[in-house]
């Protein structure tokens, strides 16, 4: 097989990888599928793009292990969260919640598919509303005849 | 009537327009902080070795002082340095440190070369626990901590001397008015 192949189908077959290091794991396989899902859903503020669970930076770390620490305390998702977005505001959040500064956020969307969907309708109505040409005249209808006749030939 | 309706796509392209041309003069690193207002978390910190003593919430009240996260590891802190001696020496208000995710023996030996220009400093060693109540993003990150311990204002990155004259100092000198 050409190498390239080879190459991409390993790359494609990788499983996602988190940078979480096997020491910071919890031993309880339950509750690190917990702090992995919190985590996973906890923006890095040094890398912004990118998870705490999938950063490679030093306030990631150390954010992943208070999550754990947590979550080992017996604190449910929501409390971790809060106590997170208490310190960084709901940036951190990678979903933004659903409140009302953030209506047009979630809202902006439909309104825009309402719109085009208005647009549209008006667009087709137009369409549907034009009156239909006048019949033609025996001239005119002579000369179609003439010019259809011609094409047959 | 119908003339207008043609427009409508176009201004709603000209709102979107501004929106996303002032969206891309932001610094997205400059994450709006939401402790400001919000009384100082609680803390006790122990010191670096032979530097200070250490620092606790209850040296933040009673005078305007300002926060200063910095370590031994963090260039820009050396690149702000100067500035914070500077202000030491003006004598405007104390600056209480906190040393973020260093080791106690290079935070101590950093400031011995470089100057202590705090009055007490706390060492926060990972997982940072105090930084992360002060929701820092980076170092340095410095706060303008109000007479009864409350969070006035967030510096994010290097403190300057311009900063220090133009939007630091007024509200310096607002808060202990």
């Amino acid at each position: 097989m050409n190498p390239r192949i080879v190459a991409l189908l390993l790359v494609l077959a990788a499983p996602p990888v988190f940078a979480a290091d096997p020491a910071e794991m919890l031993k309880d396989p339950a509750l690190e599928t917990r702090a992995e899902k919190i985590g996973q859903g906890l923006r890095c503020l040094v890398c912004q793009s990118e998870s705490i669970e999938n950063s490679n930076a030093d306030l990631a770390r150390d954010l992943r292990v208070i999550v754990r620490e947590q979550v080992q305390a017996g604190q449910s998702d929501d409390q971790i969260r809060a106590f997170v977005v208490a310190r960084y505001g709901d940036y951190v959040l990678l979903a933004p919640p659903f409140k009302t500064s953030t209506l047009l956020l979630w809202g902006g969307p439909g309104l825009f598919l309402l719109g085009g969907l208005a647009a549209l309708r008006s667009f087709h109505r137009r369409r549907v509303g034009t009156p239909p040409p006048p019949p033609l005249s025996a001239d005119e209808q002579r000369r179609l005849d003439q010019l259809l006749n011609n094409e047959d030939a | 009537m119908r003339r207008l309706f043609a427009l409508i796509p176009l201004a709603a392209l000209a709102v979107l327009a501004v929106f996303f041309w002032n969206g891309l003069g932001r610094d997205p690193r400059e994450v709006p902080s939401v402790l400001i207002n919000r009384p100082v978390p609680e803390f006790q910190l122990a010191g670096p070795p032979g530097q200070s003593s250490g620092l606790s919430s209850a040296d933040l009240k009673g005078r305007v002082s300002l926060v200063s996260l910095f370590g031994s590891w963090c260039v820009s802190c050396l690149q702000e340095h100067p500035t914070l001696m500077m202000i030491r020496q003006g004598g405007e208000l104390p600056i209480f440190g906190l040393d973020w995710r260093d080791d106690p023996v290079k935070g101590a030996e950093w400031l011995a070369r470089n100057g202590n220009p705090y009055e007490k400093i706390g060492l926060d060693p990972a997982p940072g626990r105090v930084s992360i109540d002060f929701g820092v993003t980076g170092a340095p990150e410095s706060f303008l901590v109000d007479r009864n311990g409350v969070i006035r204002y967030k510096q994010i990155g290097p403190i300057t001397p311009e900063i220090w004259q133009h939007t630091l100092l007024p509200i310096v000198r607002e808060l202990q008015k």
